[in-house]
């Protein structure tokens, strides 16, 4: 029988998803996109990573390959995908299907279109189950409505009965978290979860995915291109540009003692309604790079307010900065901190 | 759903009162011939004219025509239900021999219409599937000749082949089907295909489009996410979404075409509505005229009304109120 509680004793510090040297290359008749280049990173048990970015930074598409939905059809896939021991990049495609929905789950960006407008939730939720678990269709349905009351959906019996067009936005985002941690997964992979919400809808989502994490005692990662967000709810955040990670560390350490420009940059565009006078957000200056011509050296150097002449040839290795915090920049740890106390203040 | 069933009935009444309007004044203003002289036969004397146009009414002034005509439509006449009148040419009963025709036109229709779904929803899902490969080439291939080769062309060349050449069927004509079951089935197997062949061009292009729609949604991408078989993904979730647009189309082409098949009717000399209204026009039998208007309309109203029935039942979004 499938239970919605994990009954055996499992290590809070086990390494649930190792991810080495990871590159996703998409070949295009305009050239090949390098939507990811070379990323590494680790996920703990009961650990929620934040990963930021712009659009077309590759946060997307890295989690997309780690769920196996990017095929190597349409992508030269290369380095290693770790899953609980396994390297998912050499499992064979019905292995790494069998994973999808029962040990990884993923909740995408935008809850209007992410669910099958003609299927009923209970069916589409009751579907995951059936998919990997040999039981019947009413015990299915049993615990996809029991799980619709987990994620807060009031009335669940009869919600379940409903299509996704009689729910709103955060009723069908729910939805879809039930969907994906109905199996008792070990990774929640949230994309974007709360981008198309309501403000007030973001906040309630965001809590319960912390609620859930709890419960389940699964490693979740939520993508986003909003820092804000993430702040109170990630232990820690990566922050990707062009492909790669630029910088990554403890959540508070990000916001409070960031080394990398191009985060300050994100931090000075978040807009901020405690602060004493109205400062003007800074937005960073000019694009986010193509992805088939990356700039030499530091992918961010054209947009850089302190580039320097070894930005445009070297590109910086993801160094540790200092004990929880690594940074892929050339400018001097000093100086760094100079100019982030600097933002600081600016800010408040 | 009650309420929006009978309005939607109130409309094809009111849809059929309005083409058997026009229709009727086209005839009434301008008739090929006219169709006193035409029943009072050879050389008659104008007192036999004018007898003739009392007893058939057309000496009644055009809406009292018109109202007697829709009287015997719905109500009935003296030959029974539906009242389809008599016929300027025969001069006897429309009812039986058009009855009987509408049954043909109906096996065709039918016919064909099961073939040309099977083919086009299958070559529409096999080249969505392989787009791009040689599959899909070959599938759109076959769509654009199906849409470009006119029907009489290809029944033509059909029956030039299967019939003249290599005797692997009978020829042209009806044999009903309690008669011989086989020689039933050979018969219509030709202008099944033929006629089924331009449908499946349509449907093929149409499933294959809304397919490949299918594809691009996120929901494709949950499925895949939730760990469901490539099969289910395209078969359960694709095809479910995609299958929708076909019913509303097929409801108004399955209509359209039990009035009557007129090119494929004739090529294969089958005694069906089409054949029949064609040569009706040219003698200026207006009853006859009037009752395939009648009932084509009819077809094509009530047809796309079961359409949106099944439609509200496929797609929970739509709700008929």
């Amino acid at each position: 029988m499938i239970s919605l509680t994990r009954p055996e004793p499992t290590d809070r510090n086990e390494v649930i998803l190792d991810v080495r040297n990871l590159r996703v290359h998409f070949p295009t008749p305009d050239g090949l996109v390098k939507a990811v280049d070379g990323i590494s990173f680790q996920i703990r048990r009961g650990e929620t990573i934040g990963v930021v970015g712009e659009s077309g930074s590759g946060k997307s598409v890295s989690f997309l390959t780690v769920m196996g939905l990017v095929s190597s059809r349409e992508a030269h896939i290369e380095g290693e995908i770790i899953f609980k021991g396994r390297d998912l990049l050499k499992l064979p495609q019905e292995e790494t299907r069998h994973l999808r929905g029962k040990e990884m789950g993923m909740v995408f960006q935008d809850p209007m279109t992410s669910l099958h407008p003609m299927y009923r939730i209970g069916t589409q939720i009751a579907e995951a189950v059936l998919t990997h678990e040999h039981t019947s269709k009413k015990a299915a349905m049993k615990l996809a409505v029991e799980m619709l009351g987990r994620v807060g959906i009031s009335k669940p019996e009869e919600s379940a009965r409903r299509y996704p067009h009689e729910f709103s936005g955060g009723m069908r985002q729910r939805a879809m978290i039930a969907m994906a941690l109905i199996l008792n997964p070990d990774l929640l992979i949230a994309d974007e979860p709360t981008t198309a919400l309501d403000v007030t809808v973001q906040a309630q989502i965001l809590d319960l995915l912390d609620r859930l994490k709890a419960d389940f005692n699964a490693a979740v990662a939520v993508i986003t291109h909003d820092l804000g967000v993430v702040a109170e709810h990630c232990d820690r955040i990566q922050v990707m540009y062009a492909g790669r990670i630029v910088e990554t560390g403890h959540s508070q350490v990000i916001y409070y003692r960031s080394r990398h420009p191009y985060t300050w940059g994100l931090l000075q565009s978040i807009p901020r309604l405690d602060a004493e006078e109205m400062h003007r957000l800074r937005p960073i200056e000019g694009l986010p790079p193509s992805l088939i011509f990356v700039p030499p050296g530091c992918a961010f150097h054209p947009r850089c307010p302190y580039v320097m002449d070894v930005c445009r040839t070297e590109v910086p290795e993801l160094g540790p900065a200092h004990a929880f915090n690594a940074s892929a920049c050339h400018l001097p740890a000093e100086e760094k901190d100079r100019i982030f106390s600097q933002i600081l203040a600016e800010r408040g | 759903m009650g309420r929006y069933i009978i309005r939607r009935l109130l409309w094809v009444v009111l849809v059929v009162i309005l083409v058997t309007f026009f229709t009727f004044v086209i005839f009434f203003v301008m008739p090929p011939v006219d169709p006193a002289i035409l029943f009072a036969g050879r050389a008659p004397s104008e007192r036999l004219i004018a007898q003739v146009r009392e007893s058939l009414g057309l000496d009644k002034p055009f809406f009292v025509q018109y109202g007697l005509f829709l009287k015997h439509i719905f109500l009935g006449d003296q030959y029974g239900w539906p009242g389809f009148g008599m016929s300027f040419v025969t001069r006897s009963p429309i009812r039986e021999n058009f009855l009987g025709r509408a049954f043909v036109t109906t096996q065709l229709a039918a016919g064909a219409a099961v073939i040309w779904l099977i083919m086009g929803i299958s070559i529409g899902i096999i080249s969505a599937l392989k787009r791009g490969k040689w599959q899909d080439r070959l599938a759109m291939g076959f769509a654009l000749f199906g849409v470009s080769a006119p029907v009489f062309w290809l029944g033509l060349m059909a029956l030039y082949l299967f019939w003249e050449k290599l005797h692997w069927l009978p020829g042209t004509g009806y044999v009903p089907f309690g008669e011989d079951p086989s020689q039933w089935f050979l018969h219509f197997l030709l202008p099944w295909v033929v006629l089924a062949l331009l449908f499946a061009a349509f449907y093929a292009r149409m499933v294959r489009g809304s397919l490949l729609d299918s594809f691009g949604q996120d929901w494709i991408r949950t499925a895949r996410a939730k760990g469901l078989p490539e099969r289910k993904v395209v078969y359960k979730h694709g095809l479910r979404a995609s299958l929708t647009p076909v019913v509303s189309m097929f409801g108004v082409d399955l209509g359209t075409l039990l009035g009557g098949a007129i090119i494929t009717e004739t090529v294969f000399n089958l005694p069906g509505l089409g054949t029949y209204v064609v040569r009706s026009v040219a003698n200026g039998d207006i009853p006859v005229i009037m009752d395939v208007v009648v009932f084509g309309g009819m077809a094509v109203a009530l047809m796309s009304l079961v359409a949106d029935i099944l439609y509200a039942f496929l797609d929970p979004r739509v709700r008929y109120t």
